[in-house]
């Protein structure tokens, strides 16, 4: 064959532009040379489960990566929905990492453990180190930050973004030393405390090249200006605390400071935001393409006013109380926007507290044709809306539906709502991320098993007749990676009977459903490519009978083996040759 | 001059009887429903507010409105694990109650020279495009003068400071101005032409 007369420096220089994985595991798979050349010039891995392979697998077989990306718990325990000590711990990666990858750069890490221990041996590891991103992650404290900003030479990026750290001292930010000028980017909005203010006014000084900067909440106001003079090159801007006394002084300072930052692209922050501010960032409105105003308590007509003014907005995330007159007011305003997120201001009130309904994701669907990304919380839903929906928008990619109250029926109707979400599977052929909710029946499973065809991620609550809805979708979904469910009638006889699927996707979850002991233990025979673990708090699952329903069910592929760091609630089903004892 | 209105209304909490008021007519003394309730809000502590202050923001506890359900619905479901499915970052930052603002906010105009001050609303002039415009076009009839070179316009902030009328945003002088001052003689010309 003519491979084998193209020499290894071509090849890999041909590699080098393949950025994408999937690509990249084409390639390896061509021949054992291309696999040779391949793993020596991959730079980038990105390991979407960090018990699906070990650590000194990776580095064995990828010896000079760059950058490391790794996301440990499911998506659900971002609810609370997997105890405490469940897992995800980047311990035993950093200890194989640090030996391996010297020239480490990049490290970004989701819903992970992440001690204090870790950070400091990330910062005494890795000479070249420079961008740290942590998305909610927790364990570690400020002094692990501490520990990066001081031994992190080069460090261009620090984002701890929605991370749980707890807050020991301010002073960590002082340990950035005076010669350090790197920085592009500092996230540290989910900090609680504040932060010495002169240091931050001093880092953000020094470094020129500062793009991304937002501050926690306990970074005042008036002290706002200070830092936005020093950074006007600043393209992403979040606020600390937008609540001062009204003064004039204040506001004309914020003015005159934003009207200097002409690249700004993105604004966050905005808590206790009080409205008499807004209008000293109206300057920079039109150039604003995200707009994060979740936390921000506006209602109109000031919350309308802010947003009409960004006429170029491609992201918002807000609050309820942008209302459908609110939303009604951006689909002729803002003709550019893709994703919006409408979160719920007061998610456990018996009432709803604003008038926020169907009519304003509508109006939304029906005014902006770029529209592809959707989460929405809302009260009440139609088949009608839905359907409306779904005809407007056939580009729709990310279909995040929650309607508060579970099994809330079709308001309209008072029937379920599997038409309306039938419809959108059926339109929106493009479709890779669908949750549902309200009253649905085994019939909005048929209709998402015969058309989700692209469907990569779902989230099921509270939905489901019988076992043939769960069916329907592990015999339908052909793209389907992650799979989450809680509170189904689901049971043994669709898993079992769907088991190869398991192997082809990345994870299943399932809680609060109706599988048994017994089909756990089965699964677990039968599919050596998976680690089927029961998560169960009431003690050992071999203390009740086995037809019992488990807890929780978190079933996924590895490479890896069986998980060596299990706490005492969590039970991998043995594998048929496997001697290991799992009790 | 325009005839006098003498209004008093039983529950305008901070009415002294012996206070002679004069209301531009056709329009109602009224105090404020429920005002807004927002957590962490500081511009209500004065440091060093005028001892007339305004009408107080007090609630009248008989007066909620149906905006304000949230404090007075039912308590909240048993709540499910993990339902709605809401970070728990975010369940904490949500306000307490939305209420209706005040509809009126009346200050104090005096007039140098003139026997006895008047009392205006600015929240009539809260929904043009000009609102320091109109407010002159009223301050003018009110007293049966002219803006020009004899008068200027200035008003009292938060602070006890006199601001000339029209440097800042109509939202914010709303929100900072405690009473207006229409000056004259050499005091007038010194500040010159108003900034509106």
């Amino acid at each position: 064959m003519a491979y084998s007369l193209i020499p290894e420096e071509v090849l890999e220089h041909v590699f080098s532009f393949l950025s994408s994985d999937r690509d990249r595991n084409s390639v390896s798979s061509v021949c054992k040379s291309w696999y040779e050349i391949e793993r020596w010039c991959r730079r980038r891995i990105f390991i979407g489960n960090c018990y699906s392979v070990s650590a000194e697998m990776v580095t064995r077989r990828f010896p000079e990566v760059r950058e490391v990306e790794i996301k440990g718990k499911p998506h659900f325990a971002d609810f609370n929905l997997v105890p405490e000590g469940w897992g995800g711990y980047v311990k035993p990666w950093i200890r194989v990492m640090s030996g391996a990858y010297p020239l480490l750069e990049e490290m970004k890490l989701k819903r992970m453990v992440v001690t204090d221990e870790c950070l400091d041996l990330i910062s005494r590891s890795f000479n070249n180190f420079k961008v740290l991103v942590l998305t909610s992650c927790e364990g570690f404290t400020t002094h692990g930050l501490a520990s990066i900003a001081a031994n992190c030479r080069n460090l261009r990026e620090l984002d701890l973004r929605e991370s749980e750290v707890e807050d020991l001292s301010g002073h960590w930010l002082s340990h950035f030393p005076d010669n350090c000028t790197s920085l592009v980017s500092l996230n540290i909005s989910c900090l609680g405390s504040e932060v010495s203010f002169s240091a931050l006014e001093r880092l953000v000084t020094r470094c020129p090249n500062l793009r991304t900067l937002r501050l926690n909440r306990a970074v005042p106001l008036d002290k706002l200006p200070n830092l936005l003079q020093r950074a006007p090159q600043l393209v992403e801007l979040g606020t600390g605390a937008c609540s001062a006394e009204i003064r004039s002084d204040i506001f004309s300072n914020l003015t005159e400071a934003f009207l200097a930052c002409k690249k700004l692209r993105a604004l966050s922050g905005f808590w206790d935001v009080v409205p008499a501010y807004l209008p000293a960032m109206y300057p920079v409105c039109s150039g604003i393409t995200s707009l994060n105003l979740s936390y921000a308590i506006v209602q109109s007509p000031d919350l309308g006013k802010l947003v009409s003014q960004c006429i170029n907005l491609q992201r918002l995330w807000v609050l309820d109380y942008i209302e459908d007159t609110g939303l009604e007011a951006l689909s002729l305003s803002c003709k550019d926007l893709q994703e919006l997120r409408v979160f719920p201001s007061d998610p456990f009130g018996a009432e709803p507290n604003v008038s926020l309904t169907e009519k304003g994701l509508v109006s939304v669907s029906e005014g902006c044709p770029k529209l592809q990304s959707v989460l929405y919380f809302c009260h009440q839903m139609s088949n009608a809306a839905l359907i409306t929906i779904a005809k407007n928008r056939p580009n729709l990619i990310r279909f995040r539906l929650c309607i508060i109250e579970p099994h809330a029926p079709d308001y309209l109707t008072l029937g379920p709502l599997d038409t309306g979400f039938g419809a959108i599977v059926e339109n929106c052929k493009e479709l890779r991320r669908l949750s549902l909710s309200g009253l649905l029946t085994d019939r909005v499973f048929e209709y998402i098993g015969t058309h989700a065809k692209k469907l990569e991620m779902l989230s099921i609550a509270f939905a489901g007749d019988s076992d043939l809805g769960l069916h329907h979708v592990l015999s339908g979904c052909e793209s389907l990676r992650k799979l989450e469910i809680r509170d189904c009638p689901f049971g043994d006889k669709a898993l079992l009977a769907n088991a190869a699927k398991l192997e082809t996707m990345r994870s299943l979850w399932m809680s609060s459903c109706s599988v048994s002991f017994g089909a756990c233990k089965l699964l677990g025979k039968k599919l050596p490519g998976l680690n089927v673990e029961v998560i169960d708090e009431r003690g050992h699952p071999g203390s009740r009978p086995e037809s019992c329903p488990v807890e929780k069910l978190y079933i996924y592929r590895t490479v890896g083996g069986q998980r060596v760091d299990t706490p005492d609630f969590v039970w991998t089903m043995e594998k048929e040759e496997e001697v290991l004892l799992t009790e | 001059m325009e005839g006098t209105h003498h209004h008093v209304q039983s529950d305008d909490l901070n009415f002294k009887a012996t206070e002679l008021r004069l209301g531009l007519p056709g329009t109602e003394i009224t105090t404020s429903s429920s005002p807004k309730i927002i957590i962490n809000i500081n511009n209500n502590n004065n440091k060093r507010s005028s001892p007339d202050n305004n009408e107080s923001e007090e609630e009248d506890d008989n007066r909620v409105s149906s905006a304000a359900k949230s404090i007075t619905a039912p308590a909240p479901k048993a709540q499910i694990v993990g339902w709605p499915p809401v970070r728990s970052y975010r369940k904490n930052n949500t306000a307490v109650v939305v209420g209706e603002e005040k509809k009126t906010e009346y200050v104090k105009v005096s007039m140098d020279g003139a026997p006895f001050l008047r009392k205006i609303d600015l929240k009539l002039y809260n929904n043009n495009k000009n609102g320091y415009t109109e407010l002159l076009n009223g301050l003018e009839k009110m007293f049966n003068f002219k803006i020009g070179s004899e008068y200027a316009t200035a008003y009292e902030d938060k602070d006890g400071d006199l601001m000339l009328l029209g440097d800042v945003p109509w939202d914010m002088f709303m929100a900072t101005c405690k009473r207006l001052r229409i000056m004259k003689g050499s005091d007038a010309r010194g500040l010159g032409a108003s900034a509106v």
